[in-house]
């Protein structure tokens, strides 16, 4: 702390100026530094309990389903978004601000303390906090070229003076630059990140074997672009999805579990020649630095609808979402061109059908015994007012069941093959086969060879940082005062605070001689 | 020899570790217990000795009991180890024994008895022997009681070299910050005792004289800690990523399982800051490291009962799409 300049102002008052350095002391402190990060450690909490809409949207809309009082607070708080939210944000970017501050002014005193010599020694090396004496009958000048040579080795000596009585040694410069390269690295790795997060896009699309997939927009089910994202830095390449299959264990205590998702690819980078790729989990593809990944599987049967007049109005392999690892799935079929009377069809499709107890189940996530169990629908299924639907969601709100002769809905319930006429010559249903889908994620990441370097040198920083231990040592060798032979007086200064000095100074004392007389004060 | 031999074997193997830790926590309670009798050349506590060897001059029985019991840890190393072969064995195709949180948790505490026999000599942890046992018989017991699930095979997105590399480093990374924090917690416990034995003008008792003094605690928390941060950092900053970027497509995803290890990486962050923060030294810095250690220890096991969004989900298979 440095006392104020004499102004005639009264204690305790700043100018701004004066309060502007106070406050950059207080950002760039070790103990602000120290504070942020708990800090953040704190912040980042809330989002690993509440659901994040990142991560999963679903279970946001769950959740904000079974608290509607809480929903419009953590709204307002940005408790669904937290790590994109202004006050995570501002708690990192302090952090940051706080780096740089530290960082530039020690990059500073590190150039300087790199071109300068090792400091001379002590005027009382005898006062340092580990030291040792002894005497001996070398003379003051062999001791000390003994010295150059034992700490010559690992140290790097200050050039001697004309009459110096004392060798200066130092080494582990390069803990601080480890740190340095440490912190500054952090700056690499959030440029990174930030890359990713501003110019990289995330899209999803569902594709039944046997389709094509062009990578543009139009093409996606779902897109999530960053902030910066144009639309032409999307690759130009197509794929088929030629065959999939899986492997289903049939025992043991993980029976039912899928295995060997494997998708047989053929790609073709713009007018490039056919490659073939087999997409498995944990092997994306990658295609001019776009990723496509394989993360889901599930059934379309085929299923084509013919209406009143015997025309063919809805056919082709019809997407059902796996409700759960069963894989029980949900899909909807919707007839619009149907006459006389527009056909919606919702319900389930069940990979091996069987009854337990009276329900019907899936006994296996394999399609053993394909099932589908339907309900019909016609008349108004809400596809006139002009509003996108989901193809996953049957609007039924002003549908009319369609009944049987009896009065109870109709359920359409096929294999494979099987064909249920309709009543009132409303038309037909045929379930044709089964096809399989997958769901893949198709990303550019930019950015991401960056912060994976510079993780990778805030490791190797970090490291430097932690093991070197960067050291002094001094070595004076002065006639005794009696005149009888010569006193050596070592002493070493360990800089991080965690080495084993004492070790250090009794090897440094062992090359020097052979018993030494060791004084230690702690 | 069959996969269910296997899993019998490794089940044996795990319960004999049980035991024989069991054993060995008997055997260092006994040579606490050998520690009370008045040793005539004990030394005085305070009195500036601060880089003789902590250890105390100890009876022939007491030595005798010490070896004893870092023996048969190390037998029940050798058992915990051949359990976790076991694990890996019964599996079809075999595999690393890292499947779901039974298995996690016996390659956890198995690192923390390695590494205490593999320092035991370098960093003379005799003292440490019924702690780090102690600890681990009781973390065991709650993997076979609570957490034991049968040998199956890993699911898909499991099944990836990255993951041993990332496991691997994961694990040790957790065994030593784990040796850190007991560390810790004794430089909090001692320190406490020194201060009411000075008030009291008594001396300290005779199990926590033997434990290092302070500023060898300190040093020795800090350089497990210092080993286990990079370690850490590797596991969780660059091997999780490449894994979590071939297995979902995203590198980082703040999941809950990722954001604990972020969390924790920030707290031992603020350790090593706070050992080099005036003010901080010491205490707060011992008490940080708990923290740090808290929240590891919740990552490992405790998330996966608070958060079901956890892509993590050891056990159950995640529900396409
Ligand atoms: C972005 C957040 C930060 C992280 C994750 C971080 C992490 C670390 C780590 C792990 C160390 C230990 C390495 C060592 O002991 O040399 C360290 C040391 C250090 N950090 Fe940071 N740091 C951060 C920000 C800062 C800031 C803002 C400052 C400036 C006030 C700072 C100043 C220091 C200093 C001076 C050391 C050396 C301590 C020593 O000599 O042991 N750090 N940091």
């Amino acid at each position: 702390m440095t006392t104020p300049p004499e102004t005639g102002r009264r204690p305790g008052e700043l100018t701004a100026r004066e309060l502007g350095r106070w406050a950059w002391r207080q950002i760039t402190s070790m103990r602000t530094a120290l504070l942020l990060l708990l800090l953040l450690a704190l912040a980042a909490i809330p989002g690993s309990v509440i659901p994040q809409a990142d991560v999963d949207s679903l279970a946001v809309t769950r959740w904000k389903d079974e608290h509607p009082k809480l929903t419009p607070v953590y709204e307002k708080l940005d408790l669904f978004s937290v790590y994109s939210s202004p006050w995570f944000s501002a708690v990192y970017l302090l952090l940051v601000l706080s780096l740089v501050g530290c960082i530039i002014p020690r990059l500073l005193v590190y150039y300087r303390a790199l071109r300068a010599q090792p400091p001379a020694a002590p005027r009382h090396l005898t006062r340092m906090p580990v030291h040792a004496s002894y005497s001996t009958g070398q003379a003051p000048a062999d001791v000390l070229d003994r010295a150059r040579t034992v700490l010559g080795r690992r140290h790097r000596l200050r050039a001697s003076g004309h009459g110096d009585d004392f060798v200066a040694a130092e080494r582990g410069h390069l803990r601080e630059a480890g740190n340095l390269v440490f912190h500054l690295s952090l700056l690499i790795v959030l440029a990174g990140v930030a890359m990713g997060s501003l110019w990289g896009y995330q899209g999803g699309v569902i594709l039944v074997q046997g389709t094509t997939f062009s990578n543009n927009l139009t093409q996606y089910d779902d897109f999530k672009p960053g902030g910066l994202f144009r639309q032409g830095q999307m690759k130009n390449f197509r794929f088929t999805v030629d065959e999939f299959s899986v492997d289903w264990l049939e025992e043991g205590p993980r029976f039912g579990q899928a295995r060997k998702f494997e998708a047989g690819l053929t790609y073709r980078v713009g007018d490039g020649k056919p490659q073939t790729y087999d997409l498995r989990v944990n092997h994306p593809l990658e295609v001019d630095g776009t990723d496509v990944f394989l993360i889901g599987h599930g059934y379309a049967p085929v299923i084509t609808v013919r209406d009143g007049t015997g025309q063919v109005v809805c056919t082709g392999p019809t997407v059902f979402l796996p409700r759960d690892a069963s894989f029980l799935s949900y899909g909807v079929v919707k007839c619009n061109d149907a006459k006389p009377g527009r056909i919606g069809l919702d319900g389930l499709f069940f990979p091996s059908f069987d009854m337990r107890d009276g329900n019907p189940v899936t006994v296996f996530g394999d399609d053993r015994n394909p099932t589908l169990s339907m309900l019909a629908y016609t008349g108004d299924l809400g596809l006139d007012d002009g509003s996108s639907q989901s193809v996953y969601v049957l609007d039924k709100s002003d549908a009319t069941p369609i009944t049987k002769a009896d009065g109870k809905p109709l359920r359409v319930d096929l294999q494979p093959g099987d064909t249920v006429e309709l009543p009132d010559g409303l038309g037909s249903v045929t379930f044709e086969r089964v096809d399989p889908w997958i769901r893949v994620q198709i990303s550019q990441t930019p950015g991401k060879g960056i912060a994976l370097l510079g993780v990778i040198l805030a490791l190797v920083g970090l490291c430097c940082s932690l093991f070197i231990r960067p050291r002094r040592v001094w070595v004076r060798a002065v006639p005794a005062d009696d005149g009888s032979g010569t006193r050596v007086e070592v002493a070493v200064l360990d800089r991080s605070g965690n080495g084993e000095t004492d070790e250090v100074l009794a090897a440094v004392l062992d090359q020097l001689q052979d018993q030494p007389e060791i004084v230690r004060q702690s | 020899m069959s996969n269910t031999a296997w899993e019998t074997l490794s089940n044996q193997a795990v319960a004999t570790a049980g035991i024989v830790y069991f054993l060995a926590l008997v055997v260092y309670l006994a040579e606490w217990a050998s520690l009370r009798q008045p040793a005539a050349d004990r030394e005085l506590v305070g009195a500036g000795a601060a880089v003789a060897e902590p250890e105390q001059p100890r009876t022939d029985r007491t030595a005798f009991l010490g070896r004893l019991g870092i023996l048969l840890t190390a037998i029940a190393v050798l058992a915990h180890l051949v359990g976790l072969v076991g694990r890996g064995m019964a599996a079809d195709p075999n595999r690393v024994p890292w499947g779901n949180m039974y298995e996690f948790t016996l390659s956890g505490t198995f690192v923390v008895g390695l590494l205490y026999v593999v320092l035991y000599r370098r960093f003379g942890l005799g003292w440490m022997g019924p702690l780090v046992v102690g600890f681990v018989v009781a973390t065991l017991m709650v993997a076979v009681i609570w957490l034991y699930d049968a040998v199956a095979p890993l699911t898909e997105a499991l099944n990836s070299p990255w993951l041993v590399i990332h496991v691997v480093s994961a694990v040790i990374a957790t065994g030593a910050f784990t040796l850190g924090g007991i560390a810790s917690i004794m430089y909090l416990v001692r320190m406490r005792a020194e201060r009411r034995a000075e008030a009291a003008g008594r001396e300290l008792s005779p199990w926590l004289a033997r434990v290092p003094q302070l500023d060898a605690l300190d040093r020795l928390a800090y350089r497990v800690h210092a080993f286990a941060f990079p370690v850490w950092t590797f596991a969780v900053l660059i091997t999780g990523p490449i894994w979590a970027h071939e297995a979902w497509s995203r590198y980082w995803n703040w999941d809950p399982k990722e954001v604990w290890a972020f969390i924790t990486w920030v707290v031992y962050a603020g350790y090593l800051h706070a050992r080099a923060t005036a003010g901080w030294k010491g205490r707060k810095a011992a008490l940080l490291a708990l923290v740090g250690m808290a929240t590891l220890w919740f990552n490992f096991i405790g998330i996966n009962y608070f958060s079901t969004t956890s892509q993590h989900a050891y056990a159950a298979e995640r529900v396409v799409p």
